[in-house]
Order: structure tokens, then C-alpha cells, then sequence
């Protein structure tokens, strides 16, 4: 069912230099060539009747109803399938056509229930709409013969139902699955009168290949493929356009509503990363935001072992900042620190770090990108010159080669995915480099070329190897170097990768992939026409996670691939606002936009607008904050909006450190696990209930919208606002557009932006300044933004976490596409039908050796800690290569990773833990304590005392 | 702050360093790195390591942490 007043063009828009001019119904209009006749009819104002048309899908030409007389041509040819020409005269009104399109709805409405004032669709119906349209008074048919009245509806899919009594075949549903979202789940079953919609051979949606991302339901003219939302509450009455709170992709939606009652959340397709598309995570797993374990009213502890009590917003704030104080004047200005979040604003973010460096008066403020991107921050500045990717996703469109290194689009960024399919299909050739056989190694219409199988922890040794060929093989483009790059360090890095160390041939003992793969792939990169690397945690995530990027960038730069649509070096950011919360000087040695503390310009620019002394010196590390709280020189946390008590690498070493703390301040939507270790608990607000900005992988800038007010009454900017005032620091705003007005005003890659321009322009990609008024799609064209390209050497180290006797096999971890990260959001919806539980992903050798079986108990152990999973038995992965996801806290999977990091971000080493897998029969003792402590806990909750009692 | 762990911090830093240029560039490669990144408490401890013998450290990294010392003072 369509969007609320959305305007439908029939069939897409095309773009091009050539136009053409017609006629519609006397009126002249100018479209571009190609476009079709419905298209250039609605544009010069003239409704074309429609059904099997829609401007997300190409044309189909089979509903009959859009028939045009075209001045010159006999007969009357379906408007959605004839292309605009030259001086063409075309009438979509006439009294044939009218009796040609009744005779077609007349047909159709003999077969469909007459159900409308009960129907789910009433009012926001097209075979409604066009009954009206052309003027349907009878139908003369009867129902006494054949029909599909009778046909049971499909309600297996926990989001939506399938109706085929209403269906009318117009095969949106099957088109919508196969050119939007790529996985061709759907089909027309049968001929003639027989044909139906089938959701493949097991015959229910549930079961079938469906990845329920509504693309079917959104096509859908009818109400048989409708929200089970609508159905129960009814259709909406009015919509904000707002941002997914999901992953980095941050698809536009309409937010459906009925007062303050979300209905529905539908794909905005005038959104400039998604184009009306979505995943089952931004379009149905809303339904978190009003979940009962919501926290409403703000909560304080003396000891953890304390029951909670309920307090006024005026006492949570003031006890926060009287505990800081306190610790502060005991141990120090050091002694306190902040983390930011990514799921949060771009205004919360910045008023986050600012409470910490003028407020807190040290730089101890991290974010959760430190355990995810923190390496491209740190890899793409020091060679490019900036901290983010260089193209928009729109990019995608124009590339001949895509190379996936380390991501999993399908599962973590899916709504890209079908970006990536759709290329693919149209011809893009594709490698992957993943030790495990994710998704785009070989689907429906999609097979990579090469799927280079390395062993977990040898990236940086592919990456050279990958050069050498390059550079050995004379596949440099010389002359973009010379132009783009310093030449000495090119020199260096040309030499280094040289070195016969470096060839596939001397690698393929190191990462276990033949080298003719490794030539072969580096041969397509370089020689295959516009090549982009799409990168993810598989690459950050590890102890060489920055000398990656920065090979990445090398390899980049030497083949030419930068700089120009189609080509770039492209992070997929986890969060949804991962890009943000770094621009936004959420790290402890940069101020917003990437400047360094010691900078003492930028610094005196900052503490001549905030009014307040700033420190030069960086701050804590998240880890080194752990460490500082076991030693005993760090006393305090305020974690807004992240669960590093489940998300964090070694999880025992983690709760160590909270339980260290005197004052754990948690700023969250549930009792998170971290929370479980906090004193005070300020409730914060979802993305349904702020107002202001989230930043996508592509540097867009998009406004979040309130679409209903905070359910615990305050915005989480307001809340640090207020709690800077108690520590006696002025922060007054009167909205989140006043904090982007702060932001645009000190940092200068943000001078352009505010709510006015976002709105007038939709969104906005920065940098935006009067270099470019608009936003910058696309980064480095005509040089760097540091200037020349810096090649970088990157030396392969292997990592210190090796495996042996006693942890013979290698763990990765990663996400599946119907949870999110910790799943503090999505297991508190219907997701969990898709995926309820972690499951330990073992080759079919590793579990014979074993005698594990599918679904068995199995034991996980590393050296920092061990857990207890059910065993999946995969060929996804290699022999002697584990995998896991991490969504559900219970499942512990970060009591088995480490505390190795990124030697120059301390990004912790995830994707590299050495284990060791046995059957087992009971769960592990960590997981007997965190079971008990997670029931004591929720009992202290249930048993709060309530405000003034 | 664990020294045990600010060391193998440390000779991480330095490997990378190390494959970088001549031994001057990466000694100052890595102060330069710890300088930049380091907290304060940090320095300090590493600091404190070096001034008692420095174990476990490499001479590059050893010798990158004696040029900042004096910067790695408590506050």
C-alpha cells in the first residue's frame, strides 16, 4: 500500500542529457528520453489510470487499464510500456478509452471481495481508487462462477499478512522483490486464470526465501499484501519524514501516525540513500520504542545491590552532578569521563562531548565507534586526508568492479545490498574477501568472480599481495599518481610491495588462498573499468585494523580508483550515526571535525565560544578507562545510549571495571546490561521522540523528527544540557537547530549546515561550505583534501593471538540481518521469530572431529573467557574457522573475545579470538553467574519505590 | 594503569613505526604517536616503566618514551 499522499509517476524517472517535448492532452511537457507516456502524462498534470504500474518498479504492461490514444497510431497502446518520441500527441481521455478501462475494472472487481468499508486498505486503496477513476457502476459477471474469494490467507510473516482473495495479479509483489530488493522470494505460480502469487515451493512467506524488507507490501495496490499495523489500528492520518535508527545505511521513512500512535513506517522514496527501499529492521522492528521494558522515570543506587529508586528529573540531575563533584574533588579532574553514542543525535553527541571538556574539564570522552571504525578515522586521515568514504551510494551505480572486503551488506547493510545486486545484475563484476561465504559470494542473479577465502587475521597481508600483482603486473595508473600523490612515498610503498615477501605466490601460506585467485582478482580491480572497495568490521576489527584502511586507501590511489563517480574507498558504518558521533568530537583527542586537542588555533576558536579553559592533552580510551578503573584513578562513567557491558571484548574484564566504579551513570531506553552496574539511570528518548540529525556512511546529513514526545518527558539533549547547568556550566539552547548552528559555526566542514538547509535540500553530505553550498557526494576530486595522496608501507604483522594445542580453531563474530548489534532494540520485537538465539557456526569437518551435531550444546573457550552455544553446522565457514553472532546478552560471546586492539586505535581484535569447541551438557560458569546477577538485577527494578513514597 | 598491557600497546605502535623508515623516523614516528593519542596517566606509567629498565619494550619504543617523558608528567 502506497505511502499517505504520495504522488506515484507510474514507472521511474529517467535521467539523461537528450529530452523530448509532447503533447499531453494539449498540454506541451519536456522529459527526459526514455521516460515513458504515463510518466510525461502525470507530469503535465493528466491522471493515467493504473494498476500494475508504480514508479518504483520498471513497466510491466499488463493491467490493461493505462491505454492512451497517441494522435497517428492505431489502436491504444499501454501508456506505462511506450516511450515518449518527438512531437507526439497523445489523449488519455476519450469515450472509448473509458469503455475499454470500466470493461478492464469490471473484470477485475468480478474476482476481488466487495468488501471495502471492512477492508484494511479503505480509503488508501488504487483498485479502489480506480473503480472511481474510471467510473464503475456494475459489474456483470456475478460471482457465481470460478473465483479466488475463497483463497486462505498466508499470516505467517509476523509483520504483514498475504490476502490472495484480493490479490489481482498485477505481479508488483514479484517485481518489487526481484528489481528492488534483489532475492526473488516471489513468483506468479500457474497460467491463465489459475496464476497467483506464491511465496516459492513451501508455500508461506515464513518459510520462504522472503527477508521481509516490505518491498511486496509497499507495492501492493491492493490490501492483500498488507501491515498487520493498519489492520489492527487502521490507516494512519498524517506522516513525518524521519531517519531509520538502525544501521549506517540511515534509510529516509515517512513515520505513519495516528496522533502519537506510530502506524506504519514506510520507505521514503524521495530519500537519497535508500530511494524508498528498506529492511525488515527500519520498516517493522519499530516496535521497541513503546515496549513495556521501557524505563520512564529516572532511577538512583547508593550499591549496586541496592533495590532502585525512583526520583524527580531535578534530583536525578542534581545527585549526578553532585556524585561527579564529589569524585572530582576526591580523585582528580581525571578522575570522571563520558561515552557517546552513536545510536543518539548529532546535537546530543556534540553537547556530549562539550559537557565533558568544558563541564568535566578533562577530554576523557570516547564513543562506541572505538570498537567498530575507529581504524578508518585514523587509516583514510593519515592517506586521504579525511575520516569518512568518499562516495555517495548513488555511486554504486556507476561501478564496474566492487570489492567487498570484510562487510556482509546483505545481513549488516541490506538496504545497500539490493544497490549492490541490482548493479551486479546490470553487469558490475564483483569480489569478495571474507573468510566466511557471506550472501554475495553466490545468490539469486549474483555470483562473485572471485571469493578470496583468507584465513581471519591476514588481511593486511592480501591487501599487499593484491598490489604486488598490481604493481608488478604494470597495472598502475602512473599517471594519476604522479599527478594526486607524494612521490616519495609512493617511491617506498612501490618498492615495499614489490619485495617477493609480498607476491600471492609467498602469501597463499599466510592467508591460505591460492595465489591465482589473488591475481586474478587484483587483475579485475585494476583493469575492470570504475572499481570500488566496500568495506566493514572485517576489516577494522582487527590488531592491523588501521594498517588495513590504509592499504585499502593505497591500493586505491595506485590503480587510480578515487575521486571520481563509481570508484572510492567506501566504509559501511555499523550504527547509524557512527559517522556522526566521530565528526562530532566524540573521540578523546579531537575536537568536532577531526582537529586535534593540541591544536591551540582550533582550541582557542572553542574556548572563546564555550568560555571555558580546554585541556590539550588527550583523554581516555574507552579500554584505557577500564584499566584506569581497575587501578583506581578513574571513579566515574556516564554511558549515554551504548551497552559496553555486552558490546565490549571481554566481557569479565569489562563488568570488573564497572563494578570499580563509585558512580556509573546509564543514559538508556531499557535496563541494558551495563545498567545492571549503574547507580543512577537517566531515561533516554528513541529515535521516534528526538528532534535533529543522524550522519549515514555517505556523510548525509538527515533529520530525525519527533514524531511523539519523550516518553520519560525529557530529550537526552535536554538532559545533558541540564546536567552541565547543576556541574555549574551555562549550556542553554532553545532546540537542537540551535546546536547545529553551534556546530556549523566551529567546525568548518559543517559551515553550510543547518535545519533550513536540510529541509530546503532534503539532506545534506559534508562537506558543506562555500566551497560547496550544496554537500560533496563525492570527496578528492581534484586533490586530496590533505593534498597529495600519502602512501603508506603496511608491513604484515600477524596477530599475537595465535592458535594451538588447547585453541585449535579461530572465531569471528559478526551480525544477521533481523538483529542489531547487542539487540537491546530488535530482540524487543518480532525479529526474534527470524533469529532467537546465537548459535556457534562450525565446518562439518571441525564438528565430525568433534562429534558435535546440529543443534548440540557445545562448549566455546578462549583464553579470556568461555561460553555456551548451540552448534549450527555451516559450510559458511572454513575448516578450522568459528563464527557467531553476538545479539543476545546471554549467549556471551564476548566473554570469549579478547582484549587485543588496533595498534593505533585500540579498536578491540573481534574478528580474531583462538578457541577451543567441545559438547558440554550444562552451561558455563559465567553464564550460571550472569543468569543469577541478571535476576537479581531485574528484581531490583521490579521492586523500585516510586517517586515520593 | 597495566604496564604489562601499555607495553604490548607500545611495541605495537613500534612495529608499525619500525617498517616505516630509518630508526630516527620511527623513534620519532612513535612519540609522536603516543604523544597524540596517549592519555596523560598513560605516558606516565609507560614513563615510570622505562625509567625502571624499560622491560619488555622495544629499544625504539624505549627510546621514543625517554623524548617525552617530560611531557608525560602527572597532572
Amino acid at each position: 500500500m502506497a505511502s499517505l499522499n504520495s504522488l506515484d509517476y507510474g514507472t521511474p524517472a529517467r535521467v539523461g542529457a537528450d529530452s523530448v517535448t509532447l503533447e499531453v492532452d494539449g498540454v506541451r511537457v519536456t522529459v527526459p528520453a526514455g521516460t515513458s507516456v504515463m510518466r510525461a502524462s502525470i507530469e503535465a498534470g493528466s491522471q493515467v489510470p493504473k494498476l500494475c504500474a508504480t514508479d518504483s518498479l520498471e513497466p510491466f504492461g499488463s493491467c490493461r487499464l493505462c491505454l492512451v490514444e497517441i494522435e497517428g497510431r492505431k489502436g491504444y497502446p499501454a501508456s506505462c510500456t511506450t516511450l515518449v518520441e518527438p512531437g507526439m500527441k497523445v489523449r488519455t481521455q476519450s469515450d472509448r478509452l473509458a469503455t475499454i478501462r470500466r470493461g478492464v475494472m469490471e473484470l477485475y472487481i468480478s474476482d476481488h471481495p466487495l468488501d471495502c468499508l471492512t477492508c484494511s486498505a479503505n480509503g488508501n486503496c488504487e483498485l479502489q481508487d480506480m473503480a472511481g477513476v474510471v467510473g464503475l457502476r456494475e459489474v456483470r459477471y456475478g460471482y457465481e462462477g470460478a473465483n479466488h474469494l475463497d483463497s486462505a490467507k498466508d499470516e505467517s510473516n509476523p509483520y504483514f499478512s498475504f490476502d490472495p482473495a484480493k490479490c489481482i495479479v498485477c505481479s508488483r509483489c514479484v517485481r518489487a522483490c526481484e528489481e528492488v530488493q534483489g532475492t526473488f522470494a516471489l513468483t506468479i505460480d500457474a497460467r491463465g486464470f489459475a496464476s497467483a502469487v506464491s511465496p516459492g515451493p513451501a508455500g508461506n512467506f515464513m518459510e520462504s526465501e522472503c527477508v521481509s524488507c516490505g518491498a511486496c507490501v509497499q507495492a501492493c495496490p491492493t490490501a492483500t499484501l498488507m501491515e498487520k499495523s493498519v489492520i489492527e489500528r487502521g490507516q494512519a492520518e498524517h506522516s513525518l519524514v524521519t531517519t531509520c535508527a538502525y544501521c549506517g545505511v540511515g534509510c529516509s521513512f515517512r513515520a505513519e501516525m495516528k496522533g502519537n500512535e506510530v502506524i506504519r513506517m514506510v520507505p521514503n522514496k524521495d530519500g537519497k540513500a535508500n530511494h524508498g527501499h528498506s529492511c525488515v529492521k527500519g520498516r517493522f522492528a519499530w516496535g521497541y520504542a513503546t515496549h513495556k521494558d521501557r524505563i520512564r522515570v529516572p532511577m538512583i543506587r547508593k550499591k549496586i545491590t541496592d533495590p532502585w529508586q525512583e526520583v524527580s528529573w531535578d534530583e536525578a540531575i542534581a545527585y549526578t552532578a553532585s556524585e561527579f563533584r564529589r569524585i572530582q574533588n576526591a580523585h582528580g579532574r581525571d578522575s570522571i569521563g563520558a561515552i557517546t553514542s552513536s545510536r543518539c543525535t548529532n546535537e546530543e553527541v556534540y553537547v556530549m562531548q562539550k559537557l565533558v571538556r568544558a563541564a568535566f574539564g578533562n577530554n576523557n570522552v570516547d564513543t562506541c565507534a572505538r570498537v567498530c571504525h575507529s581504524p578508518t578515522g585514523y587509516g583514510l586521515k593519515s592517506t586521504l586526508g579525511e575520516s569518512a568514504g568518499t562516495q555517495d551510494f548513488d555511486s554504486i551505480r556507476a561501478t564496474d568492479v566492487m570489492m567487498v572486503i570484510g562487510a556482509n551488506p546483505t545481513d549488516g547493510h541490506p538496504v545497500f545490498a539490493s544497490a549492490m545486486k541490482r548493479r551486479i545484475r546490470e553487469g558490475a563484476r564483483l569480489i569478495v574477501v571474507d573468510p566466511r561465504a557471506i550472501d554475495m559470494v553466490s545468490g539469486p542473479h549474483i555470483q562473485a568472480d572471485f571469493h578470496l577465502q583468507l584465513r581471519p587475521g591476514t588481511n593486511v597481508a592480501m591487501i599487499n599481495s593484491l598490489a604486488h600483482v598490481v604493481v608488478a603486473e604494470g597495472l598502475l595508473r602512473e599517471d594519476f599518481v604522479a599527478a594526486r600523490c607524494e612521490p616519495q612515498a609512493f617511491a617506498n610503498w612501490k618498492k615495499f610491495v614489490l619485495e617477493p615477501r609480498n607476491s600471492p605466490e609467498a602469501m597463499q601460506a599466510v592467508t591460505g588462498v591460492p595465489a591465482d585467485l589473488v591475481r586474478g582478482a587484483a587483475r579485475l580491480y585494476a583493469t575492470g573499468g570504475n572499481a570500488a572497495i566496500y568495506y566493514g568490521l572485517g576489516v577494522t576489527e582487527h590488531s592491523q585494523g588501521s594498517t588495513m584502511v590504509m592499504g585499502i586507501a593505497n591500493l586505491a590511489m595506485a590503480t587510480g580508483n578515487i575521486g571520481r563517480e563509481g570508484v572510492g574507498v567506501n566504509p559501511l558504518r555499523g550504527q547509524n550515526n557512527v559517522q556522526g558521533s566521530c565528526d562530532m568530537g566524540s573521540f578523546p583527542h579531537e575536537f568536532p571535525g577531526y582537529r586535534h586537542v593540541s591544536d591551540t588555533a582550533t582550541r582557542t576558536q572553542f574556548e572563546t565560544d564555550w568560555g571555558v579553559a580546554l585541556h590539550p592533552e588527550p583523554g581516555l580510551r574507552i579500554p584505557n578507562m577500564f584499566e584506569a578503573a581497575i587501578d583506581g584513578s578513574f571513579r566515574a562513567l556516564y554511558v549515554q545510549g551504548e551497552d559496553i557491558a555486552q558490546s565490549d571484548p571481554n566481557t569479565q574484564h569489562v563488568t570488573a571495571a564497572l563494578t570499580a566504579l563509585e558512580c556509573l551513570v546509564v543514559q538508556d531506553l531499557f535496563l541494558n546490561e551495563t545498567a545492571k552496574f549503574a547507580h543512577i539511570f537517566l531515561p533516554g528518548a528513541s529515535f521516534l521522540e528526538k528532534d535533529g540529525t543522524f550522519t549515514n556512511a555517505e556523510r548525509r546529513i538527515s533529520r530525525v523528527r519527533k514524531v511523539m514526545p519523550p516518553l520519560a518527558g525529557m530529550g537526552d539533549w535536554e538532559i545533558t544540557a541540564a546536567l552541565a547547568r547543576a556541574l555549574g556550566y551555562p549550556m542553554e539552547y532553545a532546540d537542537p537547530a540551535q546546536i547545529m548552528d553551534e556546530i556549523a559555526r566551529l567546525t568548518p566542514t559543517f559551515a553550510g549546515v543547518s535545519f533550513d538547509a536540510i529541509d530546503r535540500l532534503g539532506s545534506i553530505q559534508w562537506p558543506c561550505n562555500a566551497h560547496a553550498p550544496q554537500g560533496t557526494p563525492v570527496m578528492h576530486v581534484d586533490e586530496f583534501v590533505r593534498g597529495k595522496g600519502h602512501f603508506v608501507v603496511t608491513e604484515y604483522v600477524a596477530t599475537d593471538e595465535r592458535v594451538n594445542q588447547r585453541y585449535p580453531l579461530i572465531l569471528t563474530t559478526g551480525r544477521i540481518l533481523s538483529q542489531y548489534n547487542v539487540g537491546a532494540q530488535t530482540r524487543r520485537t518480532a525479529n526474534v521469530a527470524w533469529h532467537g538465539e546465537d548459535r556457534l557456526e562450525i565446518h562439518p569437518h571441525d564438528a565430525q572431529d568433534r562429534g558435535i551435531g546440529e543443534g548440540d550444546w557445545v562448549g566455546v573457550a578462549s583464553r579470556a573467557g568461555e561460553t555456551v552455544l548451540r552448534a549450527q553446522i555451516s559450510e559458511r565457514m572454513q575448516p578450522g574457522v568459528v563464527y557467531t553472532t553476538f545479539h543476545f546478552p546471554e549467549s556471551g560471546a564476548n566473554v570469549i573475545t579478547t582484549e587485543n586492539s588496533d595498534w593505533a586505535t585500540n579498536c578491540p581484535e573481534y574478528k580474531v579470538t583462538a578457541v577451543q569447541v567441545s559438547l558440554v551438557s550444562h552451561p558455563s560458569q559465567w553464564q550460571k553467574r550472569f543468569h543469577d546477577f541478571s535476576e537479581q538485577q531485574q528484581r531490583f527494578v521490579e521492586q523500585r519505590r516510586p517517586v515520593h513514597t | 594503569m597495566n604496564v604489562e598491557h601499555l607495553v604490548t600497546m607500545a611495541n605495537q605502535i613500534g612495529a608499525f613505526f619500525e617498517s616505516q623508515g630509518t630508526q630516527a623516523e620511527a623513534v620519532a614516528g612513535i612519540a609522536d604517536h603516543l604523544s597524540r593519542f596517549w592519555e596523560p596517566r598513560m605516558l606516565h606509567a609507560i614513563g615510570e616503566h622505562v625509567h625502571a629498565g624499560g622491560e619488555g619494550l622495544h629499544p625504539c619504543v624505549a627510546q621514543a618514551v625517554r623524548s617525552i617523558t617530560a611531557a608525560a608528567a602527572p597532572r
